[in-house]
């Protein structure tokens, strides 16, 4: 015979006000199998916590009841108490009287009735308890960072400065991604090689520290604390453990009219490439698509003039595989193609650019030496036009309905860096709200304004028309004004709204972890865990999980690191035991739970089994892996047979709470 | 041979005789049979976008109505006839209210309530007949032509009731210059308006806004311009400053299956 006790908690008057909490206690004392029931003022507390453990032990219990607030609150607290007393945690159940009684009701017969029946459903459902004891798993002490750009650079020193190995792999040849075509970084106007670059070298300086440049994640297996995870080694036809990059190559390489990527196609680069002179690892790499030797079998020149003979033709993409115990994603942002936005002349006109075009046409390392010039006639641009939110901020399907929160700034930045060194040169920008916020960041735009005489006109642009005199015909509205505006510019600078990198979806289903409509991987907790995915073991590092500036991804890129190192330094994990488990001889292999599990915890194994003739037969069944299961229940509903059940949430204990309720 | 209810509409029998003349030559090369309904009336022309004048709407649901009754799509060719007629049936469709007075006024045999499909002959060639058909019936095509597509205003919006194509960026006239041979130019000022009606009040006005939209053309490089609508080829021939041919869609379509000499534009 079960013995319970329920404890009924006042939480001040948050309850109480609400709630007859003597009236729950009196009417859930006389539920079936119920020994004890008692309200206090603050069940929570050392006292409260004492009358819980005291009850356990004086009245022999089987089971508890707290009813109180949500169990995110509080469930821990009163599992623990439990423990201490010696029951197990397992055995105590809450019904949520505050949350989802008394703070949204204001009538308190109704109420009280409402915490009654709350309190019944968990009583019948702890009837059906049964004690749960949570297992263990090993710890790989090895961490994965997906994205080696600023994200991804700084979570890996972290990483490694606690004393774990760290693999970063890197889709491109270089590590640095956005922020090493940045020129300037707001609002310090700092050189953004200048604080990158050493950041860079440390990451392939230090020893704990691997980098997979020109690679890609080609799959994960496993779970937290033990994936395993192929990686895919694109062949560059260089071999990295021989080439100095001395870049001579580079420079005899006569197919000299590939676009330049690095500057965002404003110029050429060769066939054989360093995207740029602090680039890491200092490696050349062929690009197979121009090279003339793998594409004709004709030239040859790179290989004869490299003095250490780390050329290889033949070089093959090649799979390495490797253990981790947690997986960092930084897989960072693009902005969005302009296709769809005719209006603002992108592909008709080369003096429309957008803000990263604009970067590399004013950094000293870019095409034009960091001198400001249309890209059409090399002539210094008199009038420039900013365009604000162009595809953020949207509600239609063609841009994205979010604030892609960069834009304000290093527009202001652009506008400012053009005024210091071009006064001459009018600049105007347009936005539909200045969103500033951030430490010293309205300060900087304010500074755009008053110091420097920006115009800024609220108001959106609605036609970009390039006319024959090289002029650009910019129509717009001033809504503060209330006029028509047409504007003659040299130069129209678009702030394409970002998105999440296109690697993010396909690696986001490798991960079995989550993503929003618009791609971007979803935390665990929008407040409380930023930096977590619902999956155990993988973290979420910079721009991939929303907008973020630098200082922001930095930040985030350590909170990432911190957390991965958290599980890192355990030897073993301890896992939920409120997973779920597939009664054998029920389940018929229809692979309906596999399919619907988000964390690749199902799979199938084919088992003996006696049948009723005593012959014996294989049959196809499904197991759950405990340390991978998340107890999320999904594949519970999806069972047809009813073979799948969650430990702690069994489908009789919710039918059980069901029926309580509905008497 | 598949079969369609055509509505010329009131210009195409006067102003616009060549829209209308190689619109059905083209169709019939296409093998699309164009079916004229005996007492078409007037589409009911701009007054409809009146939203709560319910009056001037009714002629457009004649015209539904009939292809209705024969149980057929409806092709309209004018910019102008296709959008009145296009959101008058959106109209109907999605508001009831309107659609009881409809047909309280018409008392028809059966009451109409948006039934119709209604195409505009450049979706009937995307959609009935497919581009890429088109191109393989080209026998003159257009090589080395730079063509400007003008969509104007009243083709593509409001984009929501008409639904053929983005208002902002379209494409379905650059694929149907594709597909007769030429080359698309795009330029800014393709779906602005070219002034309208406002020429017969304030020509200035027609005169600033149709010479927009050529020059920009020209400044794209393009040789041409094509439209669908007789009123936008009116303002872009007679109210601009700059000078480009100006041709129907269905003139160079004609050209291009060999329906027509082919002239020097």
């Amino acid at each position: 015979m079960k013995r319970i006790g329920v404890f009924v908690c006042h939480c001040g008057t948050n309850i109480a006000a609400t709630v007859d909490v003597k009236a729950v206690a009196e009417a859930l004392g006389h539920e079936p199998g119920v020994v004890i029931s008692q309200d206090y003022q603050y069940m929570c507390s050392e006292s409260g916590q004492n009358l819980v453990k005291n009850a356990i032990k004086e009245h022999k219990l089987t089971g508890v009841v707290v009813c109180s607030c949500s169990p995110r609150m509080h469930e821990n607290t009163f599992r623990k108490a439990a423990a201490s007393a010696g029951l197990n945690p397992y055995l105590v159940e809450i019904a949520n009287i505050r949350e989802q009684c008394s703070w949204i009701h204001k009538d308190i017969a109704s109420a009280t009735e409402k915490a009654i029946i709350l309190g019944k459903a968990a009583v019948a459902k702890v009837h059906l308890n049964s004690p749960l004891t949570a297992g263990e798993s090993p710890v790989v002490k090895r961490a994965l960072v997906i994205g080696g750009g600023i994200a991804g650079i700084q979570t890996a020193l972290d990483i490694a400065e606690a004393g774990f190995d760290v693999d970063i792999v890197e889709k491109n040849p270089t590590i640095g991604g956005k922020m090493a075509q940045i020129d300037k970084t707001f609002p310090t106007l700092d050189c953004a090689a200048c604080i990158l670059t050493p950041k860079m070298v440390e990451a392939s300086q230090n020893e704990r520290i691997t980098i997979h440049s020109f690679s890609e994640v080609a799959d994960v297996k496993g779970f937290v604390g033990n994936f395993t995870v192929k990686i895919k080694k694109k062949a560059r036809f260089v071999d990295e453990t021989k080439c100095t990059g001395c870049g001579l190559c580079t420079e005899k390489c006569p197919m000299k009219k590939v676009p330049n990527e690095f500057n965002m196609g404003l110029d050429n680069r060769t066939a054989i490439y360093i995207p740029f002179a602090q680039a890491v690892p200092k490696v050349a790499t062929i690009d197979p698509n121009y090279c003339m030797m793998l594409q004709k079998g004709k030239c040859g020149i790179c290989s004869s003039v490299c003095s250490v003979g780390a050329i290889d033709y033949k070089q093959e993409d090649k799979i390495i595989e490797q253990q981790y115990g947690a997986i960092v994603v930084a897989t960072g942002f693009n902005p969005i193609n302009l296709d769809k936005y005719d209006e603002f002349a992108y592909n008709q006109c080369p003096d429309v650019v957008t803000s990263l075009e604009l970067e590399r046409l004013m950094n000293a390392a870019g095409p034009n030496g960091g001198t400001l010039l249309r890209p059409s006639d090399k002539t210094h641009p008199h009038k420039i036009v900013f365009v604000q939110c162009v595809g953020s901020r949207c509600d239609d399907s063609k841009g994205k309905p979010y604030c892609s929160k960069i834009c304000c700034m290093y527009t202001a930045k652009h506008a400012m860096l053009i005024r210091e060194k071009y006064p001459d040169t009018e600049v105007y920008v347009f936005y539909i709200d200045v969103r500033t916020p951030g430490k010293n960041f309205d300060e900087f735009y304010r500074r755009a304004v008053e110091q420097y005489n920006v115009h800024y006109i609220k108001g959106m642009v609605g036609k970009v028309t390039p006319r024959s005199d090289g002029k650009i015909d910019v129509q717009a509205s001033d809504l503060l004004a209330n006029e028509q505006l047409h504007i003659d510019a040299d130069m129209v600078v678009l702030a394409a709204a970002i998105e999440p990198d296109k690697t993010a979806r396909p690696l986001a289903t490798m991960l079995t972890t989550q993503m929003d409509t618009n791609d971007f991987f979803t935390e665990a907790h929008p407040k409380l865990r930023p930096v977590e995915s619902a999956t155990a073991g993988i973290f979420l590092s910079g721009a991939c999980q929303g907008p973020k500036d630098i200082p922001e991804t930095v930040a985030q890129a350590s909170a990432a690191a911190a957390k991965a190192i958290g599980l890192l330094v355990k030897n073993s994990i301890t896992c939920n035991p409120c997973v779920a488990h597939s009664d054998e001889l029920m389940c018929n292999g229809c692979s309906s739970c596999e399919k619907v599990c988000p964390y690749g915890a199902i799979t199938y194994v084919d088992k003996e089994f006696r049948m009723p003739d005593r012959t014996t037969a294989i049959r196809r069944v499904a197991s759950v892996n405990p340390a991978v299961c998340q107890g999320c229940g999904a594949c519970t509903v999806a069972c047809p047979s009813g073979a799948m059940d969650l430990n702690g949430f069994s489908n009789s204990q919710i039918m059980s709470e069901v029926d309580a309720i509905c008497k | 041979m598949e079969t369609f209810t055509y509505y010329p509409g009131c210009t195409l029998r006067t102003k616009a005789k060549d829209l209308d003349t190689y619109a059905r030559k083209s169709a019939e090369c296409l093998g699309i049979n164009l079916e004229e309904p005996a007492d078409w009336q007037c589409c009911g022309g701009a007054y409809t976008t009146a939203k709560d004048e319910i009056a001037t709407k009714l002629s457009a649901v004649r015209i539904l109505n009939s292809a209705k009754e024969n149980n057929r799509p409806l092709i309209t060719v004018c910019s102008a006839c296709h959008n009145v007629i296009k959101q008058t049936n959106y109209d109907i469709s999605n508001d009831e209210e309107m659609a009881a007075k409809v047909n309280n006024y018409l008392k028809l045999p059966e009451p109409y309530n948006g039934e119709t499909t209604v195409y505009h002959y450049l979706e009937m060639l995307r959609d009935v007949v497919g581009f890429d058909n088109l191109a393989q019936k080209v026998v003159n095509p257009l090589k080395g032509k730079k063509i400007a597509a003008y969509y104007g205003c009243l083709l593509l919006r409001p984009s929501k009731a008409l639904a053929m194509d983005d208002p902002e960026n379209p494409t379905i006239m650059e694929d149907f210059i594709k597909a007769i041979g030429g080359t698309p130019v795009i330029y800014a000022q393709r779906n602005e308006c070219c002034g309208g009606y406002i020429t017969l009040e304030d020509k200035a006005q027609a005169s600033k806004r149709s010479s927009a939209v050529v020059r920009s053309a020209k400044d794209q490089g393009a040789d041409m311009i094509i439209t669908a609508c007789p009123l936008c080829l009116y303002n872009l021939k007679k109210n601009s400053d700059a000078e480009l041919p100006v041709y129907y869609f269905t003139d160079l379509l004609a050209e291009a299956l060999g329906l027509k000499e082919v002239q020097n534009g």
